[in-house]
């Protein structure tokens, strides 16, 4: 049976790997390079890059560490951050990339979605959702979707958007709660929950790890077939492996 | 030194297949392209796929490669991988149904949609206890392949090993005798299949790290 999926998460900017907090406060964390191999050798089943730059001519520079990054790995890559054109597809996957990530790009214009689904096909192509929770106390839980790193609200339901996303071609959603982003108070298990009954499509939590009990929060309570975490691992509090054991020991099936 | 040929359609990314099967190449080059004559002088072939089976169908058909693969088949060392693999059986129903190259009897179905999860086997460990959890499609991740005979590809790869996938359909090959590995999800399905001199599988040994690479070693090394 299939096994769910840790991916540690590399937030990168202009070449190096940093992570800030809810979006904002940026930190140094290492080389890509050398942090990818740290985490394959730990026996990450993943990696995701997001491009947190994402200014245009940054871009040789994203393409220079995912071609570096894919020469030492034999995991999967998925990159995100500033992907607009099925140019941007074309030259990520053509570096090295196995999956590219949408999110801006998508709100703009959803039919992008389904234009790099069917050139590329929909097992490539993953849509990123920032969503904040936006009801009042009291009310049933609502989600809205943020795009611009988080900056820009839109409007949109998160649970209906990724319904709609699906139809439009992905394969795979990246949740990230906005307001567990870089908190270590756990993921947003009802945001993923929703999302994970709404759609047929697996999904990859994140946003909000502090600890090993979040990642099976994610993955018990919120349904998710794959959890994404950066501080814990960046910051050495747990290798993936000490993570796999961990959950392992509760159950879940994972890759040891 | 003898060549490893990639059969290059234009609609995969052989970027990562490429940079593998160079690292267990020792030495030997590794030939990505779409020109027949070049792909005839490798020794060993690999057919990648991702994307449509119809797309792809249509591909190989306009670079006159369906006759490269046919005439390779029935020679050459000849590795399919994911949708090429599922080219190799004789039907998919992907894109509303299309003829493939039939170089296994059989045809290429989709996972049924998303439905509660199934109890795990005992000996594969207890199961999450998730309410409402169902087995998505894509099947996307780590999964173990059962060995279910021998062959000089599993040389050196424990049984029940795990692999990548990303596919939503899958392959029924007709005869039993041609699967050589099965994986459990939804239902087991051939996730291996060989027969002479070619090979297959839905999963990507690029990607599944130490295990993969040992699968491609063993394949550029095999002389059937």
């Amino acid at each position: 049976m299939l096994a769910k999926r840790i991916i540690p998460c590399l937030d990168i900017d202009r070449g190096r790997v940093v992570k800030g907090v809810k979006f904002e406060e940026v930190r140094d964390a290492g080389d890509p390079v050398e942090v990818a191999r740290r985490y394959d050798q730990q026996g990450a089943d993943e990696l995701v890059f997001l491009d947190i730059t994402a200014s245009s001519e940054d871009r040789p520079t994203l393409f220079a560490t995912v071609e570096a990054v894919a020469r030492e790995i034999y995991i999967p890559l998925t990159v995100g951050g500033g992907v607009r054109t099925c140019a941007d597809v074309r030259a990520l996957l053509s570096r090295g990339a196995d999956k590219v990530s949408i999110n801006t790009a998508a709100v703009d214009n959803p039919d992008f979605v389904t234009e790099a689904a069917d050139r590329y096909g929909v097992q490539c192509i993953v849509v990123a959702i920032d969503a904040k929770r936006v009801n009042k106390k009291k009310e049933a839980p609502r989600w809205e979707v943020f795009t611009h790193g988080g900056r820009k609200a839109t409007g949109i339901d998160a649970v209906e958007w990724a319904a709609k996303m699906v139809e439009k071609g992905a394969g795979e959603l990246l949740l990230t709660s906005m307001d567990r982003d870089g908190t270590k108070a756990g993921y947003d298990v009802e945001f993923l929950r929703a999302v994970s009954d709404a759609v047929p499509v697996p999904i990859v939590a994140s946003g909000g790890v502090g600890s090993l009990e979040h990642l099976y929060e994610g993955l018990d309570q919120g349904g998710a077939d794959a959890v994404l975490a950066a501080s814990i691992f960046h910051q050495g509090t747990y290798t993936v492996g000490q993570a796999k054991q961990f959950l392992a020991g509760h159950g879940v099936r994972v890759r040891l | 030194m003898s060549a490893i040929g990639v059969i290059d359609y234009g609609m995969g990314n052989l970027h990562s297949l490429g940079k593998s099967l160079e690292r267990v190449a020792e030495g030997r080059r590794v030939e990505i392209s779409y020109d027949p004559d070049k792909l005839l002088k490798c020794d060993h072939l690999v057919l990648p796929g991702v994307g449509g089976v119809r797309a792809c169908m249509n591909e190989l058909r306009r670079l006159e490669l369906n006759e490269l693969v046919m005439e390779v088949a029935r020679k050459k060392p000849l590795l399919g991988i994911c949708l090429g693999m599922q080219v190799m059986l004789e039907h998919s129903d992907e894109n509303g149904g299309v003829a493939a190259l039939g170089l296994f009897p059989g045809n290429v179905v989709r996972f049924p949609d998303p439905q509660p999860a199934e109890p795990s086997p005992a000996a594969d460990g207890p199961s999450p206890a998730h309410h409402g959890d169902r087995l998505k499609v894509p099947h996307m991740g780590w999964n173990r392949v059962r060995q279910t005979r021998p062959h000089p590809v599993w040389q050196g790869v424990p049984d029940d090993s795990w692999f990548y996938f990303v596919h939503s359909y899958h392959a029924l090959p007709q005869n039993p005798a041609h699967t050589l590995g099965t994986t459990d999800y939804i239902h087991p399905f051939a996730s291996a299949i060989a027969r002479d001199n070619i090979v297959a599988f839905q999963f990507h040994p690029e990607k599944s790290q130490g295990v993969g690479m040992t699968l491609l070693s063993n394949f550029v090394n095999w002389t059937p």
